[in-house]
């Protein structure tokens, strides 16, 4: 990646001479921790899908114990690696505490780093991650995204299924897209809390959440400040790393990490608030991906001290306890688990906890929540029959609670289930926790989140 | 192979025969390279491994047939796998058969409400079931530990049990019908969806074959009326033989819990460490006691329960009867066997059933062992029936230390074996128990029990070295494994 700072692969090259073997003597012993109970088989997404042993974490934990004693990377393996969604399930499902999530990043970043894929897989990589980590890149697409919706020609495509025939990512990219009205004005970088603060916060904007949803972040900011919180957010903060992260480009993921590093260090926060639960989860362990892409340790450190601060949205406002008075929103909500939020940070209860403070709301679980619903990052783009399959899955799974909107704490599982319910023929308003709470701290009516007249 | 039940008919490549299993399979229903097959060198007991000479996935019962028919024809082994999360070895492959997996075979056919019965595919979880009847107010009552995971197939095969035995019995007693094909290929159906037919039981028999009399396609289990209310109990004590005591006087009394279980210190460390159960502190032993049922009869057996565990010298007392706070209870038991890896490198869990009136003494008498032989042993067990389930942990990097380990668990069966129990209680036999079945029946019922097999198996090619003990896999002196034979240590033969 042109962008990567120098040093960052300067450095790379001079800590991992003699980590490497260290590492590998410590994945090894990571692999030890799993019995072979099968108790992840249920709620792996690609378990669900193909029912088959390569496609469940049992059966990749395997394949990764294969690749490290004999030290060898079959196409096999590589294959079924890229089919995991990185979800997590597995990790709330096992009684054993293996750390699944070290071991396919580890994974991830072997095959990223020795593995030679076929020309094709290596463009569509090479393009996803020249746009999606990078804010700006990525708003510039809306215009053009918003003629190409309004010209009433992505129906066309969508449904002739063009676009599936020349490129199932393209396609998938066109599915996902959401709609777009014009963005809210761009955030201040400071924005004072309402009343006596009560902390003083740092706000991670995000790549995905920044460019598609920029409501999302106004919403978070005006519920911090209405709760009684200096919000501070940095113009200059760049992506977290953990789009490249999750898919094993850890240098990449780690030169993203130590910008943002700076960015923070640089203001005297209490806590960083993160709105989704993508970045929030690889920010959480910005010191593991800085260790294992081979920083020095007092990279790593300064990356540990970033991540200690790290916190949900949801988790911090049920920390910090309310104070703004909460206005009734008669709705009936269906509340998704984002993976890297209930998987990935054990955030299960907080956001539920929040929707029941909202007098007049009614909120309902889906049945089989703990299953990903596809989107995983960029895994959309990377995968897309299967993404498609799953969002379609999630989406039944939505339209039986008969819920008038969808709240979920990850932009990408927002695109993601929109786009299925919208194939599915019944399109649902999805929201995010910080805008119904917004909503409700304001007296708005609930029209405006289900966008029923 | 020719010392084993001998084969009549010559044995094909099973390589030879992938084109074939393509076709009845499809193309993604079959898997032949290596590291694919590999996946599935073993079930939920990992210390016995063999990677399958091929792989199918078929999903529908003509696929299996078609697929078992044609290892039939060409004397080829097939061994039957629902979710490999067996504990004797029972699903481990054969190098030269194929591995019929039935994961792909997982949807719920019918909810019969008026017969209280469903109707499913063998790869259904076991939990699944009960999810599916839930919304009609009923659940299916065989609950095996692993039951979010385990399929009914396994447990048909498995004739697996649970925490909830004690009061509704086994899989055998919930099985109506089946569906299976045989160690030729022939479907054949079995009962149907009324309880009790007359004539011999082949349900009875082919439940608990363990794979050795065909492969069930199509099971209909009987579904049990969700209870008016259940409340579940956890009691602390001092010591496993208080906790022992308070199981007596409960079955004693007349009280038959749906569950009545029982977790020493070690696997209550191993429980907190991998889910935070918090359970009281300084417990030697916790009594989890769930009674179901009316609402008076439950009310009425809560006290009486109460007063006898305290008795018994309970120190702490924990009553739930709302579904969170009873899964809290459940949670560090249900977790207790994959958590004991939190504790131990690698463990072995051993199954085996003692009369529940030798309960001290048999604890007492693992104590003594593990004592002696400085391997630990963490206890689990289903007290009520005298199931008992220890874990016997060892490190498998120690030079030594996993043959110690299994002669503490072999010694822990001589001693169920001792006092009149058995080896196993719900795991099954599988691989693992072949060799120590002599030790519970003598050389006549086995020849009994292989002639019923060869009835249905002639070949012998249905899951082979299974369940019964085979001079191939128990050497001369069946049941007891004191090492390599003679000859073989001298390199004058060889054992596979």
């Amino acid at each position: 990646m042109t962008d990567l700072p120098a040093d960052a692969a300067n450095e790379t090259a001079g800590a991992a001479d003699e980590a490497p073997d260290e590492r590998e003597r410590l994945f090894g012993e990571l692999l030890d921790d799993c019995v072979h109970c099968g108790f992840c088989l249920p709620t792996c997404p690609t378990h669900v899908l193909w029912g088959q042993e390569m496609d469940s974490p049992r059966g990749r934990i395997h394949l990764m114990e294969q690749t490290h004693t004999e030290d060898v990377l079959t196409e096999a393996a590589v294959g079924h690696f890229d089919n995991c969604l990185g979800c997590l399930a597995c990790v709330s499902a096992c009684p054993s505490g293996v750390a699944y999530d070290a071991l396919i990043e580890h994974t991830r970043h072997r095959v990223e780093t020795e593995y030679d894929r076929p020309r094709s897989e290596r463009a569509l990589r090479g393009a996803v991650f020249a746009l999606f980590p990078h804010r700006n890149r990525l708003r510039l697409l809306r215009g053009p995204l918003r003629a190409y919706q309004a010209s009433g020609v992505s129906s066309l495509v969508r449904r002739s299924g063009l676009l599936d025939r020349i490129s199932p990512s393209l396609a998938a990219m066109d599915r996902v897209a959401p709609s777009l009205s014009s963005p809210p004005p761009a955030l201040p970088e400071r924005v004072p809390a309402v009343g006596r603060a009560r902390a003083r916060v740092g706000m991670l904007v995000g790549c995905v959440q920044g460019a598609f949803f920029p409501e999302v972040n106004t919403a978070t900011a005006r519920v911090l400040a209405l709760e009684g919180c200096d919000v501070v957010v940095p113009r200059s903060q760049g992506c977290c790393g953990a789009l490249s992260g999750h898919a094993g480009r850890l240098e990449e993921s780690a030169g993203f990490a130590r910008r943002l590093i700076e960015v923070f260090e640089r203001e005297r926060v209490d806590r960083i608030v993160v709105n989704s639960a993508g970045c929030g989860s690889s920010m959480k362990h910005l010191d593991r991906t800085l260790a294992e892409a081979g920083a020095d340790e007092a990279w790593v450190r300064r990356g540990r001290a970033l991540a200690e601060r790290v916190v949900d949205l949801t988790e911090f406002l049920v920390d910090l306890g309310p104070r703004a008075e909460r206005h009734p929103l008669p709705l009936h909500a269906a509340y998704h688990d984002a993976c890297h939020l209930s998987h990935g940070q054990g955030v299960i209860r907080q956001p539920r906890a929040l929707l029941a403070g909202i007098p007049g709301l009614r909120v309902s679980d889906l049945p089989d929540k703990e299953v990903c619903c596809g989107s995983a990052g960029v895994y959309n783009l990377l995968r897309p029959g299967a993404a498609v399959e799953l969002g379609d899955r999630k989406g039944r799974d939505v339209a039986s609670t008969g819920a008038d909107v969808l709240v979920s704490g990850n932009p990408g599982c927002s695109l993601q289930i929109a786009a299925a319910m919208r194939r599915a023929g019944s399109p649902i308003a999805v929201t995010h926790t910080a805008q119904v709470l917004d909503a409700s701290l304001r007296g708005l009516p609930a029209e405006r989140l289900s966008g029923r007249a | 192979m020719s010392e084993t039940a001998t084969p009549t008919r010559a044995q094909a490549d099973v390589a030879s025969l992938v084109p074939r299993l393509r076709r009845i399979c499809g193309e993604d229903g079959v898997l032949t390279d290596t590291a694919r097959r590999r996946t599935y060198e073993s079930d939920g007991l990992t210390h016995h491994r063999t990677v399958p000479g091929a792989v199918v996935l078929p999903t529908t019962a003509d696929q299996v047939a078609a697929v078992v028919r044609l290892c039939a024809e060409n004397g080829v082994p097939f061994v039957p796998r629902g979710a490999g999360t067996g504990l004797s070895a029972g699903a481990l492959p054969h190098a030269e058969g194929v591995l019929l997996v039935t994961s792909r075979m997982r949807r719920v056919l019918e909810i019969d409400v008026e017969n209280e019965c469903a109707v499913v595919e063998p790869g259904v979880a076991n939990l699944d079931v009960t999810r599916a009847a839930a919304p009609y107010g009923y659940y299916y009552a065989p609950d095996p530990s692993s039951q979010q995971v385990c399929s009914v197939g396994g447990n048909v095969a498995e004739n697996s049990g649970g925490a909830h035995c004690l009061k509704y019995g086994f899989t055998v007693n919930h099985v109506r019908g089946l569906d299976i094909v045989t160690p030729s290929g022939e479907q054949v159906s079995l009962g149907g969806k009324s309880p009790g037919a007359h004539g011999y039981d082949l349900i009875g028999a082919f439940v608990g074959s363990e794979g050795t009399l065909g492969v069930a396609t199509r099971v209909t289990v009987g579904l049990t009326r969700s209870p008016e209310r259940t409340v579940t109990l956890l009691f602390a004590f001092t010591s496993t033989d208080a906790g022992g005591q308070a199981v007596g006087s409960i079955i004693s009394a007349g009280v038959l819990p749906s569950a009545v279980e029982m977790m020493d210190a070690l696997a209550i460390e191993a429980a907190e460490r991998a889910v935070a159960c918090d359970y009281p502190a300084g417990a030697a032993a916790v009594l989890v006691v769930e009674l179901d049922g009316p609402a008076a009869e439950v009310d009425a057996q809560l006290a009486e329960v109460t007063r006898l565990c305290a008795e018994a010298g309970a120190f702490e007392t924990r009553t739930a009867s709302g579904a969170d706070e009873r899964a809290r209870i459940w949670k560090g038991r249900k977790s207790a066997f994959a958590a004991v890896g939190r504790i131990s490198p690698a463990y072995i869990v051993q199954d085996g059933v003692v009369p529940r009136t030798a309960l001290p003494e048999v604890l007492r008498r693992i104590t003594e062992l593990s004592a002696a032989s400085g391997i630990r042993v963490a206890n689990v067990f289903h007290a009520g029936d005298g199931n008992l389930h220890p874990l016997v942990l060892f490190d498998d990097a120690e030079p030594g230390a996993g043959e110690r380990a299994e002669e503490v668990s072999g010694a822990i069966l001589d001693l169920c074996i001792e006092h009149g129990g058995s080896i196993t209680g719900e795991h099954g036999v599988g691989v693992d128990k072949a060799c120590k079945m002599p030790r519970m029946y003598g050389p006549d019922d086995l020849a009994t029990f292989d002639l019923f097999r060869r009835a249905l198996d002639p070949d012998g090619i249905a899951n082979p070295d299974k369940l019964l003990p085979t001079p191939r896999l128990c050497g001369e002196q069946p049941g007891v494994r004191r090492g390599p034979h003679p000859l073989v240590e001298s390199g004058r033969a060889e054992q596979f």
